[in-house]
């Protein structure tokens, strides 16, 4: 039965439904409406909702599989619902993390102020694989880093939020949230509109304008392109679907070329300028001049106009060390440093392995914890300790051992669950969430974000490289 | 517009156009068929000799079967010109400009292949082949209908409409081609029913019976061919493709029809006028199969030079600036 009669919260904090069983402020309508549709009815438009999104061929691309192997991002009707109160939380904290983090990065790739005055160990800076010596000396155009930024925030059981990691090298995902809403739209009508749901929709006008605002003084018109990898990458829908909705050309690599200077587009009547990338390849790929010789989804030169001013770029090369998953651990003291203030928003508490203290009690508390290597993404290269086989463990130690700069460990949080359809039914499964913030002319951060599930019951990874899905968010 | 962009709108619709025809030609054998003695090996090879492909066929099957032939042509993706061959290469190929064509066109052309390669589909193709290539051609219309009615007629789809016509020109002279080798001996010696009918597959192989019917009312091989090469309204006739072709390529380059400032133009401008000053005798003349052959090169020449001009420029090669 789709019923939320039977539904039980159990002892996590669920994001709809209070400890007695009462629907929480915000998400009554909703409920009620999924308590009145006929039997069977909420499993049907759930179908109707997959088959429209494999139609529309919004499909992500799996890595490690065959080449080519598509499959829609699983989608969960049953929306999140953020409350007016919680989101001023996470927006006015997301604004003030973002704002440190963009003085952050110019300070250590310029005056290191911070490192001279010991509030970040200098050597943790110049050892992570994420630091661009090539970026030393730079002030990226109108003085910013990150332009785009998803940040992870996850909601404990005592129903606080945290920040769990800061994105801010391509983080993806925002297409989901768009199409997720229109789906919705669709689905629950009368609900949507009289809960009075924030919109989402102006992202890519927003967008626009933040790359906009980046082109050199004079260019009236700028010539703005998404780069992207191409096809068979696994977000190759999120930029097409971006530059669709900012009517700006996609662009590859090998659809580039510098030359005199400023970098170029082949075209059918030859070459035409670019004056702004919204990039979505990695710094290690962008220029095989500067970085890895051997990408061939890159630009030759690249980094050269970019230093030059010729060129803008969103998000800067050289982001990646303030997402480093060891330099997390200090963005608190980052904040403080900057601002004066405390974070709005608190780190999930963490161990730094590569300090001796902290590294024995992660190697002796292995069970409780999830250690996490500083450089990876989408959920590969961690350990969820209490999940994990002994082998499993063991195997993982040596490796933080071999290497304890890489590592950094957390307690397991108990993520805090939304009702999912599954099998028919409804039960409780986690979630965290991803906003999505614009660093431009000012800070935007959409209202909403991407609510990530972890479909299988139980399980706390939530990434979609790993089996999960997503919902769409309301923020009422 | 980019170049990538262009080059893959070009095949885009090229493949959509190759599917289409391979279709049309299992559907017009399908019919041919049930008017003839059941001898179906001798029925089904031709069809495998008008691609060009008997050999890469004859690797893995020996016997023209119709059942093979029909695997082979649909569902091999080994085979490169195979119907899901080419539905998956349009639809990597709209997928890479999704944003550039409208969302009709490429919800249209996924489902047309995520549909293909369904058990279902497997199933009809064997059981019910006549309606199943029937299904492929009116999605292929569909597509065709879809591009002209929700994209604007801009660059991007004046390089998809020169596509699909060389594609189909390419199509028609090689299906002509073929067949004439095969039916001139026996229809000069005799005009016993069988010819008539397989003249008539030929024209349905263009979709061109009616039509012909109305033009040249009794069938004769001269007949056909020159309906088939020279025809001014016929829209599969090789002129008439060639010269929807031009059109095109001068919308796009701007430059006046009649003049021609780059190789495409000029390649494509010296067929055209051949083609509207030879008639059929001159072609019997030189030989039905020599001046097909020699056609067919030439297309393919344009085919090349469209791909030096437009989709492949080098920002420092002179050469290039020149062709810009």
């Amino acid at each position: 039965m789709e019923t939320f009669k039977t539904y039980d919260p159990e002892a996590y904090y669920d994001e709809l439904i209070n400890v007695d069983g009462t629907p929480r402020p915000g998400a009554k309508l909703l409920i009620d409406k999924i308590e009145s549709l006929p039997e069977g009815d909420l499993t049907l438009r759930q179908k109707e909702a997959e088959a429209l999104l494999l139609k529309m061929g919004i499909t992500f691309n799996v890595y490690g599989r065959e080449e080519g192997t598509e499959k829609i991002f699983p989608f969960d009707l049953i929306p999140r619902i953020v409350s007016k109160q919680d989101w001023q939380q996470i927006e006015s904290g997301l604004k003030q993390r973002i704002y440190a983090l963009n003085l952050f990065l110019q300070d250590i790739y310029n005056d290191k102020k911070i490192l001279k005055d010991k509030v970040v160990p200098e050597d943790l800076i110049l050892s992570s694989k994420t630091y661009r010596r090539e970026c030393e000396g730079f002030t990226p155009p109108r003085g910013i880093w990150c332009h785009v930024t998803g940040t992870d925030l996850v909601r404990d059981s005592d129903g606080g939020f945290f920040v769990l990691e800061d994105n801010l090298r391509c983080p993806s995902g925002v297409s989901y949230v768009l199409e997720n809403r229109q789906v919705l739209k669709r689905t629950f009508p009368q609900v949507f509109q009289a809960s009075r749901v924030r919109p989402v929709d102006e992202y890519p006008g927003k967008l626009l304008e933040m790359l906009e605002y980046l082109a050199a003084d004079g260019i009236e018109s700028p010539t703005i392109g998404v780069l992207t990898p191409g096809i068979y990458n696994s977000a190759y829908f999120e930029h097409s679907f971006l530059s669709q909705q900012m009517g700006v050309e996609l662009v590859e690599g090998r659809d580039l070329v510098v030359s005199d200077g400023f970098v170029h587009m082949l075209t059918t009547k030859g070459l035409q300028r670019v004056d702004v990338l919204y990039r979505r390849i990695d710094d290690d790929f962008i220029d095989p001049s500067v970085f890895r010789p051997d990408s061939l989804l890159g630009v030759k030169g690249l980094i050269d106009v970019y230093k030059s001013g010729r060129i803008a770029m969103a998000n800067a090369p050289g982001t990646g060390i303030a997402d480093d998953k060891v330099i997390y651990a200090y963005v608190p003291e980052i904040i403080k440093y900057y601002t004066g203030e405390e974070a709005i928003l608190p780190n999930v508490p963490t161990y730094i392995c590569g300090i001796e203290s902290d590294r024995q009690y992660v190697l002796a508390h292995l069970d409780e914890l999830v250690v996490k290597a500083a450089n990876e993404s989408g959920g590969y290269g961690m350990l969820i300790g209490p999940h994990a086989s002994k082998e499993e463990r063991a195997e993982f130690a040596k490796k933080i051992e071999a290497e304890p700069r890489n590592y950094m460990a957390q307690p397991t949080i108990s993520l805090s669950r939304v009702p999912t359809i599954i099998d028919g039914k409804i039960e409780g499964r986690h979630v965290d969430l991803r906003p999505y913030i614009l660093y431009g002319e000012d800070i935007y951060v959409q209202p909403g974000g991407l609510t990530r599930v972890a479909l299988t019951k139980g399980s706390l990874v939530v990434n979609s490289s790993q089996g999960g899905g997503s919902k769409d968010t309301w923020v009422v | 517009m980019l170049s990538r962009v262009a080059n893959s709108i070009y095949w885009m619709s090229r493949y959509i156009e190759r599917a289409e025809n391979v279709a049309r030609f299992i559907s017009v054998n399908l019919n041919l068929l049930l008017d003839m003695p059941t001898e179906e090996g001798k029925h089904w090879k031709p069809l495998v000799m008008t691609t060009g492909d008997h050999e890469f066929f004859e690797k893995q099957d020996p016997e023209y079967s119709q059942d093979a032939v029909i695997r082979f042509l649909t569902f091999d993706r080994d085979y490169p010109n195979s119907i899901i061959r080419c539905l998956l290469a349009a639809r990597e190929n709209a997928r890479s400009i999704r944003e550039i064509i409208s969302s009709e066109m490429w919800e249209h052309l996924n489902n047309f292949y995520l549909e293909l390669t369904s058990e279902q589909s497997v199933r009809m193709a064997f059981k019910d082949p006549h309606r199943f290539f029937k299904i492929i051609q009116m999605r292929s219309h569909l597509f065709t209908g879809l591009m002209d009615c929700t994209m604007s007629h801009g660059e991007a789809w004046n390089f998809a409409r020169i596509g699909m016509m060389m594609e189909r020109a390419d199509k028609t002279s090689r299906i002509l081609d073929v067949k004439y080798f095969m039916l001139l001996p026996q229809a000069s010696l005799v005009n016993a029913p069988i010819d008539h009918i397989q003249w008539m597959a030929v024209l349905k192989s263009a979709s061109a019976f009616e039509m012909f019917r109305k033009q040249h009312h009794n069938i004769t091989p001269h007949k056909v061919a020159d309906f088939l090469i020279f025809d001014n309204q016929f829209p599969r006739s090789i002129k008439h493709c060639i010269n929807k072709a031009n059109i095109c390529l001068h919308r796009i380059t701007g430059t006046p029809r009649g003049a021609a400032m780059n190789p495409v133009e000029k390649r494509l401008g010296r067929i055209l006028a051949d083609l509207e000053f030879t008639d059929i005798q001159d072609v019997i003349d030189t030989g039905m199969h020599e001046y097909l052959d020699n056609l067919q090169n030439r297309i393919n020449g344009v085919g090349a030079a469209i791909g030096t001009s437009f989709f492949n420029i080098m920002p420092d090669s002179t050469s290039a600036k020149q062709e810009q």
